[in-house]
């Protein structure tokens, strides 16, 4: 049961940064839904606004994590100019190809918007505090923003998930 | 409510925010559709070898988001601005950014 290097940080990548920031996006969207003073007592935003922020920030965190070692750490190793690494393997199989010209592209691409918008999510979070039971308005561009956040991730994801079954990084 | 909290009524900081990122995914969009059309970009996107032109379309969406949230921010922070057309605008950005990231799009301008 042991793993090569390259192994680790496809690990590291997908299944422990990526995997955190989409596990805690439920937490992160539950809490800011329910910042409203028909659901919580000011005790209550008080101690929620602890969690939003600690769970917003962490999100940030892990997805720059994500983007940056698949960008700079795994994806060098997916796209190597030799004839055995997994993009090659791929476009040289017509039956295979797609998972590269449409699963890699997309998902090294828009897998980016996730925490530039996190972050911005975030920033707002923690700038407006507890305003943000009284601002409704922002409270819901926010939950919207950080949806998107969570579906260019999960793109990312579930994209890397399948290449990495189809054409491992090894 | 405390005093920081009565403060910060202003919306141009949320403002800022959102429509900086709106602006970062766009770029990021632009850069990856004009790759395309482009060899020269391309090759000038290429920042990082291994990696390739998307160090160079993420670098410069990167960058140009932080640039302008800093603008921006300094900007409309002691202002009311008008956050609901501010918010369109950067949802349509961003959805620009997705569509131009889409490969179906931007592998139809490939040479």
């Amino acid at each position: 049961m042991t793993l090569t290097a390259k192994e680790l940080w496809t690990v590291l990548h997908g299944m422990v940064f990526g995997a955190i920031f989409l596990i805690a996006f439920a937490g992160g969207f539950a809490g800011l839904w329910s910042l409203t003073p028909s659901l919580v007592t000011q005790a209550g935003v008080r101690e929620r606004m602890r969690r939003l922020l600690i769970g917003m920030w962490t999100m940030a965190i892990m997805a720059w994590a994500t983007v940056i070692t698949g960008t700079y750490i795994v994806y060098p190793w997916y796209r190597a100019p030799d004839p055995s690494s997994p993009r090659s393997l791929l476009i040289a199989n017509p039956e295979l190809k797609t998972w590269h010209t449409f699963g890699m592209e997309w998902k090294e691409h828009v897998g980016w918007f996730a925490p530039i918008l996190a972050t911005a999510v975030a920033f707002l979070v923690t700038y407006y505090g507890s305003a943000l039971v009284e601002k409704n308005r922002l409270r819901k561009a926010i939950l919207v923003i950080f949806s998107i956040a969570f579906l260019a991730s999960a793109v990312a994801g579930i994209f890397g998930a399948f290449l990495n079954k189809v054409a491992p990084i090894r | 409510m405390n005093a920081r909290t009565n403060s910060i009524r202003s919306d141009g900081v949320a403002a800022a925010a959102v429509l900086a990122s709106g602006i970062g995914v766009f770029v990021t969009g632009v850069l990856t559709t004009m790759a395309e059309i482009s060899g020269a970009l391309k090759a000038a996107l290429d920042w990082y070898a291994p990696a390739g032109p998307l160090s160079g379309k993420a670098g410069t969406g990167i960058v140009v988001w932080l640039i302008i949230w800093v603008i921006l921010h300094y900007a409309w922070r002691e202002k009311e601005v008008n956050f609901g057309a501010i918010y369109a605008l950067s949802l349509g950005l961003v959805a620009l950014g997705w569509v131009l990231t889409f490969p179906l799009v931007f592998e139809a301008f490939s040479g």
